[in-house]
């Protein structure tokens, strides 16, 4: 087990540092960097002082190898935009956005797994034909549009839910939906064909053959077996929700580092961009690894692999 | 085998039709007593196995099954409910199937798999449930019980799955054991371990077996009572040593004449063959299913086949009488 | 026909149908969609009260016809599209297919280029690149065809590994084959099947990420019609003015649905493989 955890770390360690190369290279050679942070009404003289306070007249490996000493102690360097630790910025809105994803997370899940479910044991029925169109439609959503609708009709002409802030808990609701949706189609699908070849198999046979209830068959030996696919895409599209609240942060206004993100983007302010890239990016490898866990733990027959 | 003793499986006429397009099964009947091996035999895809499924209410939903009787100890298995059903699977009658490689459930390990039976049926708790399956791993002949518990299936080979296999099925004391052909999946020296344990386990435990098997040498070495199945239907049904001694139905002719006994066969001389295929078995298939194939077939043939006896136990469905063999040997 | 036949044929008769019309745009709108006429802002579409019959779908807050940039949108939808796929298809498929077929160190190499693609959050990248290179039509097909080839690569090595073993690919090898003659004439033809399956669903991710682009306003620059754009430019007037944001969404909804019971119905009739 241990030896397993340790080559996926490894790997883990080599594929982050190659994006975080790739990145810092993208950003810094899609064009003149000071140019860019110091804005369109910027003076020559502006743009040579931002140049000399954020280092960006050295040559790139060294920018680069810096900013990794710098990150690998904390510093993430300041913000061109706030005049703050870019560190601080970073940690202050990561809550939000957290809760944001495992809400939408949380919600998928209890949304299509069951329903993945109950499609499964009724295979080939109406009711397994209506399921599926909802994850057909789901797909096809765009969920920045969701948001707006859903905004404009539960927000404000029925005035259920909070539409911008997240003072209260109920603020997460409605944009947790709309991440969830972007995800249910997928995991439902999963859930749905995982179950129908685990219920076709020879061992659920056996298991009927034992006198075993209804329920134990189909949530124990079943959905162990069909489990450990879902559990690695969810743990993906966790990383996507998390990667794409940048679009639903805008909609609903909430203060979290997608928003963060795009805000530094269209402002230029690339020290935040690097440093969220770094965010974003190392959580989606734990969370591939955490995946990976997952599955040994749920297939015993890959601990040895 | 004692006649006097009631059966305790009785099969009357049982059908099974899978949608509107196959008549898998089209009338099979038998009995088997306790402590007693009746083995079902006959060619792939003749529908001995649907039988057995259909027996233990194990069909899909797809599957429409009717029968004439179908009685456990003295209980009707038709028209109950499933609930009902499955209170008896696994507890009074169980089943073992021919892939043992792919019947255990790979994500769980083998203790937790035997303990289930029994905290299912006899509420037992976990504890109590793995020391009687620690007990029944060494009952069929595996060795370091402890160990297996806590193994997964895939750590284990094929005979030796199979023996879990077999000692899951005892878990609860069943009255009746259905083997769907226990032992065509694994080696040969294997097979025979295997057969002697389920012998051995029927004369310690009276247990009841069906054994359902393509494989001839199987049935001579188990069997107490013989039914030959052909397309869904019995077609002779008797003791070993009588069907054997006089087989009356021309398909069980044959299948004896393909067996080469060593010392009988001469060189040069074609193994018995029977020749054709087996008929498409869709609904309204009328008379015997043979006919195709039987060198005695006339225009009778076609429509309903009667049942005549060679014994007063010996029953077989065709027109030609008991003594046919012997009279053309003559 | 059954159901889900009938599903593809709505899908391909969506599919068909927008891309006529995109075709056919400079012929078919009323006006020009880039002109402004302040005196006739945000007119209400035909079936409200206060419509007028010069513009059927209303105008927007410029007092451009909205009808005319809506058609103006499809072409730009369907463009992007088809850039993006043909040119992430190439990227992915050349990437799978080699490390699916020469296996080892290649695979290796493959697999990980893979993983940190995996790994990389795609619409922040985008977003960035396109940021700092400077928003065009042409940098967003750039950019999204340069970072949307992960299931190609993935499907089309899985399949390449598993034709691979197949008879008649040793067979051309123990012909004397040269190993890219076997690519393109044994390998390709018998994985293309799937490879267009997945080039519908990208082709939908394209459209749907030009629009999540677009509407943060990193996308398709102003004053192009992009469906995006026009829910973006729109959002300051949704709550008095709910039309404007659900024509062009509903019509995006539409087209990606269209696009994705197409490759659904695709995937069943080519019997591809299923990937979620």
């Amino acid at each position: 087990m241990l030896n397993f955890l340790a080559r996926r770390a490894v790997l883990a360690l080599l594929v982050l540092a190659t994006v975080l190369t790739v990145s810092f290279a993208l950003t810094r050679l899609s064009g003149d960097v000071a140019v860019a942070m110091a804005g369109p009404n910027a003076t020559q003289q502006d743009v040579e002082i931002i140049r000399k306070n954020y280092g960006l007249d050295r040559p790139l490996p060294v920018q680069f190898v810096a900013w990794v000493r710098d990150a690998a102690t904390g510093d993430l360097g300041r913000s061109y935009l706030y005049h703050a630790p870019v560190a601080e910025l970073i940690s202050a809105r990561v809550p939000i956005t957290l809760t944001l994803g495992l809400t939408g997370l949380c919600i998928a899940l209890l949304t299509a797994i069951p329903l993945g479910i109950l499609a499964a044991t009724r295979e080939g029925s109406v009711l397994d034909r209506a399921i599926m169109m909802v994850a057909v439609v789901g797909q096809a959503m765009p969920s920045f549009w969701l948001g707006l609708v859903l905004v404009i009709w539960l927000g404000v002409r029925l005035q259920w839910l909070p539409i911008s802030g997240v003072e209260t808990w109920q603020g997460y609701i409605l944009p947790g939906v709309v991440l969830a949706f972007s995800a249910i189609p997928a995991l439902m699908r999963l859930t749905r064909s995982g179950m129908v070849d685990a219920l076709a198999s020879d061992y659920i046979r056996t298991a009927r053959a034992k006198g075993l209830s209804r329920a134990r068959i189909i949530l124990t030996h079943a959905l162990r077996n069909a489990a450990m696919p879902v559990v690695a895409v969810a743990a993906v599209q966790l990383g996507f929700m998390l990667g794409g609240s940048i679009v639903i942060e805008a909609v609903f206004s909430l203060n979290g580092v997608g928003y963060l993100a795009w805000e530094s983007i269209s402002k230029n302010d690339f020290p935040v961009v690097q440093a969220v890239v770094l965010f974003l990016a190392t959580i989606y490898i734990v969370l591939t690894l955490v995946a990976d866990l997952f599955n040994a733990v749920l297939d015993p027959r890959l601990r040895t692999a | 085998m004692r006649d006097d003793v009631a059966p305790l499986l009785e099969v009357e006429n049982l059908r099974v039709r899978f949608g509107t397009q196959v008549d898998a099964v089209r009338g099979v009947s038998l009995t088997v007593r306790k402590g007693e091996t009746h083995c079902l035999v006959g060619e792939s895809g003749c529908g001995k196995s649907v039988s057995a499924l259909a027996i233990m209410g194990l069909l899909t939903r797809s599957a429409a099954r009717t029968a004439d009787t179908l009685r456990f100890g003295g209980e009707n298995l038709i028209g109950i409910k499933d609930r009902a059903l499955a209170k008896l699977r696994g507890d009074r009658m169980a089943m073992i199937f021919q892939e043992p490689m792919t019947s255990l459930n790979p994500a769980f390990t083998v203790g937790s798999q035997l303990a289930e039976v029994l905290q299912r049926h006899r509420k037992a708790t976990r504890a109590q449930s793995l020391e009687r399956a620690a007990e029944l791993l060494a009952k069929v002949g595996i060795s370091n019980p402890g160990l297996r518990l806590g193994q997964f299936p895939h750590q284990l080979s094929g005979g030796l799955r199979q023996r879990v296999m077999i000692a899951m099925a005892l878990m609860c004391d069943p009255e009746l054991l259905i083997a769907d052909e226990p032992t065509t999946a694994l080696d040969v020296t294997v097979q025979a371990q295997i057969l002697r344990l389920l012998l051995g386990l029927q004369r310690e435990l009276g247990l009841a077996i069906l054994l359902i098997t393509h494989d001839l040498g199987v049935v001579a070495r188990v069997a107490h009572r013989v039914s030959v199945m052909y397309a869904g239907e019995v077609v002779e049904s008797a003791t070993a040593p009588a069907l054997f001694a006089g087989p009356t139905h021309p398909y069980t002719h044959g299948l004896l004449a393909c067996v080469p006994v060593p010392g009988q066969v001469r060189r040069g001389e074609p193994l018995g063959s029977i020749p054709g295929t087996v008929p498409r078995l869709a609904p309204g298939l009328r008379g015997c299913a043979f006919r195709e194939r039987c060198a005695h077939a006339v225009a009778a043939c076609a429509d309903a086949v009667p049942t005549h006896y060679r014994g007063p136990d010996h029953p077989y469905r065709c027109r030609l009488s008991s003594d046919w063999a012997e009279a053309r040997a003559a | 026909m059954t159901l889900k036949q009938a599903f593809a044929a709505l899908g391909a008769l969506i599919v068909g149908g927008v891309a006529i019309v995109a075709i056919l745009a400079p012929w078919i709108t009323p006006h020009d969609p880039f002109l402004q006429d302040l005196n006739a802002r945000m007119q209400p579409p035909f079936w409200m009260d206060g419509s007028s019959p010069e513009h059927l779908l209303g105008t927007d807050q410029l007092g451009r016809d909205y009808l005319s940039r809506l058609i103006y949108g499809a072409r730009i939808s369907m463009i992007i599209g088809v850039l993006v796929v043909i040119c992430s298809g190439l990227i992915g498929t050349t990437l799978g297919v080699l490390g699916g077929f020469f296996g080892g160190r290649v695979d290796a190499v493959v697999m990980f280029v893979i993983t940190c693609r995996l790994a990389i959050p795609l619409i922040l990248i985008a977003l960035t690149v396109v940021a700092f290179v400077g928003s065009s039509f042409t940098v967003v097909v750039l950019t999204l065809g340069l970072l949307l080839w992960e299931r190609f690569a993935v499907v089309s090595r899985t399949t390449t590994m598993q034709v691979r073993t197949l008879d008649y690919v040793a067979a051309a090898q123990a012909a004397g084959c040269s190993r890219f003659y076997i690519l393109l004439r044994e390998v390709l033809p018998n994985i293309i099947h799937h490879l267009v399956v997945v080039a519908t669903l990208e082709m939908a991710l394209a459209i749907l990420l030009e629009a999540a682009l677009s509407f943060l306003g990193l996308g398709v620059p102003s004053p192009l019609p992009s469906w995006g754009l026009m829910i973006s430019e729109a959002k300051d007037y949704m709550y008095f003015s709910p039309w404007v944001i659900m024509i062009p969404g509903v019509t995006l909804f539409v087209l990606v649905l269209g696009i994705n019971l197409l490759g659904d119905g695709l995937r069943d009739r080519l019997g591809a493989t299923r990937d979620a």
